[in-house]
């Protein structure tokens, strides 16, 4: 229910008063809507397409959902719930961003409806300046927060999916794979943040129990930099893989990288540093017991 | 809960069932510390899969029973900590610093088997 109180109109009679009228009112208002439905409509197809908005859509598909939005629309105003249409919003948001709708499309057509609406009372109500007035009270408030409703169920929903990317990419970004029987490597590339060398330690112990690994590679040739916080990440890391039974080498270590650790203390006693990775592999497969040994020797057996 | 202790030619093994108190983890130090001079044991194997968590008082009792161990003269291994469970005890500070570890009962016996092999030739961890 939307409840339209005048601020200098305190008495609690008075108030239930204002709120009746204002029912009355969004009833007429409600019944007006419902009568020129088919007229308002087109009027505001019309002016969609006359602003260049939801230029993704064919003509259709515009009249489509215009029609499905001024439905949820007026009946927003009549029961002033605004449930139906926040899951009407984001239902329609989940349609429309995959085909680059952006959000100053969708905030312009609400804003559009609001418009178009409101003028269809001022040319209704044109001789009674006061009535006009009291059904404006009513309906702006009204009209206010489905504005507000939709615009935020689009950013909402833009969020979810930006969220979701985010854990995509998260995941990604840390593929922990197997080179060799027991031999994982965890290439790391980008930034590390706590967030991510927790996930990142995660991913890896799973992955030493699942691929029953002795010896991981941790490859940090792509991490820029790395501070304190960071290289605590990365000792706690070798020690809960050691718990587990793997033993970690962690190669690509740059000068940088070596000078920033000395400088700042960082014990990295507990740590198999080799420099590159393919030292990295190599000392695994020693210690693993491997021996590649290159089938062509001297050419006389290409 | 007491915690079984088999004998398995040169090994002992105990595998513990289910979440320990203080006292049934001291009982195991001791009774795993006796034990190994009594059977002339090589090494001592705790399996400790069924745990999901550990405190410091166990993480310190299984470090403390491996060097007890060492200094009668034989071997120690924890197998089977869950990931989630040296997660959390790094984030701790529990390390079981100089402690052998192995990803389950299989790879600490392969552990022990291994080394009792290179005993006396010096050599590490090779295959061929």
């Amino acid at each position: 229910m939307v409840v339209v109180v005048k601020t200098n109109v305190s008495p609690r009679f008075k108030t239930q008063q204002t709120t009746e009228f204002t029912a009355a009112l969004l009833r007429e208002l409600v019944a007006h809507l419902r009568q020129n439905r088919t007229q308002l409509r087109q009027e505001w197809a019309r002016r969609i397409q006359e602003a260049q908005l939801l230029t993704a859509m064919s003509e259709e598909e515009i009249f489509a959902e215009a029609t499905s939005v001024y439905d949820n629309y007026v009946e927003a105003v009549e029961t002033g719930t605004f449930e139906a249409l926040q899951a009407y919003a984001r239902n329609l948001s989940e349609r429309v961003i995959p085909r680059g709708v952006e959000t100053d499309e969708v905030v312009g057509i609400v804003l559009l409806l609001r418009d178009v609406l409101a003028r269809s009372l001022f040319a209704k109500y044109q001789d009674d300046f006061d009535k006009l007035n009291s059904i404006l009270d009513a309906y702006e408030p009204a009209a206010n927060r489905i504005a507000n409703t939709v615009a935020v169920g689009f950013v909402q929903e833009r969020e979810r999916i930006i969220r979701e990317q985010q854990d995509a990419i998260r995941e990604l970004s840390t593929p922990v794979l197997q080179v060799r029987e027991r031999l994982l490597i965890l290439p790391i590339i980008g930034a590390i943040d706590p967030q991510r060398a927790r996930q990142l330690t995660e991913q890896l112990l799973r992955a030493i129990r699942t691929n029953r690994a002795k010896v991981v590679v941790i490859d940090i040739t792509g991490v820029a930099a790395l501070n304190s916080v960071v290289a605590s990440h990365l000792v706690q890391t070798v020690e809960a893989s050691r718990l587990l039974g793997a033993m970690v080498i962690v190669t690509g270590l740059s000068p940088e990288i070596a000078q920033t650790l000395v400088t700042i203390g960082v014990d990295l006693g507990k740590m198999h540093t080799v420099g590159d990775l393919q030292g990295g592999i190599e000392e695994a497969e020693r210690l693993l017991g491997y021996k590649v040994i290159s089938i062509v020797e001297d050419g006389s057996q290409a | 809960m007491e915690v079984p202790i088999l004998k398995q030619q040169h090994y002992l093994i105990a595998t513990v069932q289910a979440a320990l108190t203080d006292a049934d983890l001291t009982y195991l130090r001791d009774a795993l510390v006796e034990r190994v001079g009594k059977f002339r044991s090589h090494a001592v194997i705790v399996d400790v899969t069924a745990l999901d968590v550990m405190d410091s008082f166990a993480s310190r009792t299984l470090r403390d029973l491996a060097y007890m161990i060492r200094l009668r003269g034989a071997e120690t291994v924890i197998v089977g900590i869950q990931p989630e469970v040296a997660f959390a005890m790094v984030q701790l500070g529990l390390n079981l610093e100089g402690v052998a570890t192995a990803l389950d009962l299989e790879e600490g016996l392969a552990f022990l088997n291994h080394k009792g092999k290179s005993r006396g030739a010096g050599s590490n961890l090779s295959r061929n």
